[in-house]
């Protein structure tokens, strides 16, 4: 070794190199097949849409009836494909995308410490706060591409199979293209964004127990039942609780002028979520003796 | 091999004082939420420059305390130092000097074992990324994993795992290497190069930390060794002090054992068992000379004549009153 190189390597410790972690962590992550397999399922969910949409009104009929039945938008996709973005993101908002996001938050402390490499993660010595933030990032990373890869992926099949040009927002008024997929991209973001609580709560069961698999299907489970009991009329009062309660609330993006009142409420929310989740996930990864 | 000697300030400020040891603990204790006592008041000293055998049966609390010497698992009561820092409040500047191998190796079985290595490095702020091929590659030539570092982990053997764990270990110069039953499933040619690299590793001056439950092993190569029982501390210091509390075995070689035996036993030597021509007992506390006397006096013809010297095991017996694979 040269001694220039001896010299350089005297330097002190960079706060730039705890990066590092983040970085790898995040190479990591999407370099597994699970994660490219949830991914490629998201990716597939607009196609089969576009497809059957092609395909319902070959005739030229008008898919869902004119309204009623469908995700949102659905019935406009004929006339715009841009529209087969919104109506993929609203069709997966509810289950795939948190799903995938449960999956990949679940895993993230519980399946390093069943494969055991979450000691060696720790005697490195990561840090457990560090090591915690940096797993969080991450699935807030895998909220915004997996909302991304449906977005693109709807895009490009909107675009294939239907002709783009200007389009009516849902309060009447006519936009640009320009200004549509302006609205597609901030439509996906807050998508995005409606998933940061159910990431939180994900990673919060993933530090309870130490089988990956548990906390996937714990966090899933939860989302499902989260679901189900907004639902139910007599829980009206929970209602403005339940992380998926405002999820839909990206729609009123399209008006003009746009409806802040319930994004807000729901950006609210998901950064209530994050705080709880986190704090908790937080407090209990930091006291827990690491036995596995 | 580009040998990376950094040292950063922070290796400065935690080099202990001369002759502080370099792991202590007082009256360290856990207890499980289950209520089960691990371990028990346990004092543990390990001197700097020492190879340090760790031994107990199988749950006698040897994984419990080097996981609350690193940090993974909060002691119930009791302190523990390592570094001269206190565990596990220190671990973010303790930890950095310390390679560890815990039961056994644990890697990402989808990435390759370069890429395993890469993973460990990134999570150890102290480590520079500048520097960082350039060690891992060093580490995995130091265990002889060259020819297989580009090679998925999960495809790898049980041998192969555990010499990527040690190369983990290895990323950058340690001042002290726990390791956990490093040779574990290892062939014998595998169990030599590591006792040849604790060797090695331990003349540079780093402190080894061995735990095994190979008693062989830890007399190979260890300078000081500590065995556990049932959570506590039966004894420790230098294996030679060890080994001389025990008490070693007059051996007598003649073609009249029976006579032999005999007359053994009226000269006070216990024990005596008698094998062929072999005849074994533990030496009375009298000059050996006259118990030769009285053999030769009787008319049996000896032809060896020798006290064999206690060995570890024999030593771990008579501490444990157990053999050695009996669980606590």
């Amino acid at each position: 070794m040269s001694r220039a190189e001896v010299v350089e390597s005297v330097r002190p410790v960079s706060p730039l190199w705890t990066f590092g972690l983040l970085r790898n962590e995040l190479v990591t992550t999407f370099r597994r097949w699970r994660t490219l397999a949830l991914l490629a399922v998201l990716a597939g969910v607009p196609v089969l849409v576009g497809i059957a949409v092609k395909i319902e009104t070959g005739d030229g009929s008008s898919p869902g009836g004119g309204g009623g039945g469908g995700p949102a938008f659905i019935s406009q996709i004929t006339n715009n494909g841009l529209f087969l973005v919104f109506t993929a993101l609203a069709a997966t908002l509810p289950f795939f995308l948190p799903m995938a996001v449960g999956v990949v938050a679940g895993d993230a402390i519980a399946g390093e410490a069943a494969s055991g490499t979450l000691r060696y993660l720790l005697v490195a010595p990561a840090g457990r706060s560090r090591l915690l933030l940096t797993k969080y990032a991450t699935v807030v990373v895998f909220c915004l591409a997996a909302t991304l890869v449906v977005a693109v992926s709807a895009l490009t099949v909107g675009a294939l199979l239907f002709p783009l040009g200007d389009l009516t927002t849902i309060s009447g008024t006519q936009i640009s293209f320009a200004e549509g997929l302006g609205r597609a991209l901030l439509i996906a973001l807050a998508v995005a964004a409606s998933l940061i609580g159910v990431a939180a709560l994900g990673l919060f069961v993933s530090t309870l127990t130490g089988s990956g698999i548990a906390a996937m299907a714990t966090t899933v489970g939860l989302l499902i039942t989260v679901q189900i009991l907004d639902q139910i009329p007599q829980l009206h009062a929970l209602h403005p609780y339940f992380f998926s309660h405002y999820w839909l609330s990206f729609a009123d993006l399209m008006r003009e002028p746009v409806y802040w009142d319930e994004l807000a409420k729901n950006l609210g929310l998901q950064a209530l979520y994050a705080a709880v989740f986190g704090s908790a996930a937080w407090a209990r990864f930091t006291a827990k003796d690491i036995t596995a | 091999m580009g040998e990376v000697s950094a040292e950063e300030p922070e290796q400065r400020e935690t080099r202990a004082e001369p002759g502080e040891p370099v792991i202590a603990t007082h009256a360290l204790t856990k207890r499980y939420r289950g209520g089960q006592l691990a371990v028990d008041g346990l004092d543990l000293t390990v001197p700097a420059g020492s190879v340090f055998g760790f031994l107990g049966p199988n749950g006698s609390g040897k994984t419990t305390t080097i996981r609350m010497l690193m940090g993974l698992i909060e002691p119930t009561s009791g302190t523990a130092r390592v570094l001269g820092q206190p565990m596990p409040r220190a671990t973010r500047a303790v930890l950095p000097h310390v390679g560890a191998l815990i039961e056994g190796p644990a890697l990402y079985g989808f990435l390759s074992g370069r890429d395993n290595l890469i993973r460990y490095d990134s999570a150890d702020p102290a480590a520079d990324p500048r520097t960082r091929r350039v060690r891992v590659a060093s580490a995995l030539d130091r265990v002889g994993l060259t020819a297989a570092a580009g090679k998925k982990a999960k495809a790898y053997s049980l041998g192969m795992k555990q010499r990527l764990g040690l190369a983990a270990a290895l990323l950058q110069p340690r001042r002290l290497l726990v390791l956990d039953e490093p040779t574990n499933g290892l062939d014998p040619q595998g169990m030599r190069e590591i006792r040849a690299l604790v060797r090695e590793l331990a003349s540079d001056g780093t402190t080894v930390f061995l735990s095994s439950h190979l008693l062989d092993e830890i007399a190979q190569v260890c300078t000081h060794a500590a065995v556990m029982a049932q959570g506590r501390l039966i004894t420790q210091g230098p294996v030679a002090e060890l080994s001389a509390g025990a008490r070693g075995r007059l051996v007598v070689t003649t073609p009249d054992p029976a006579e032999a035996a005999r007359i053994l036993k009226e000269q006070g030597v216990a024990d005596v068992v008698v094998t062929d021509d072999r005849v074994m007992g533990e030496p009375p506390d009298r000059d050996l000379a006259e118990v030769n006397a009285a053999l030769v006096t009787a008319g049996v013809r000896v032809r060896g004549f020798m006290v064999e010297r206690a060995s570890l095991e024999d030593a771990f017996v008579a501490l444990t009153g157990e053999g050695f694979d009996v669980a606590g």
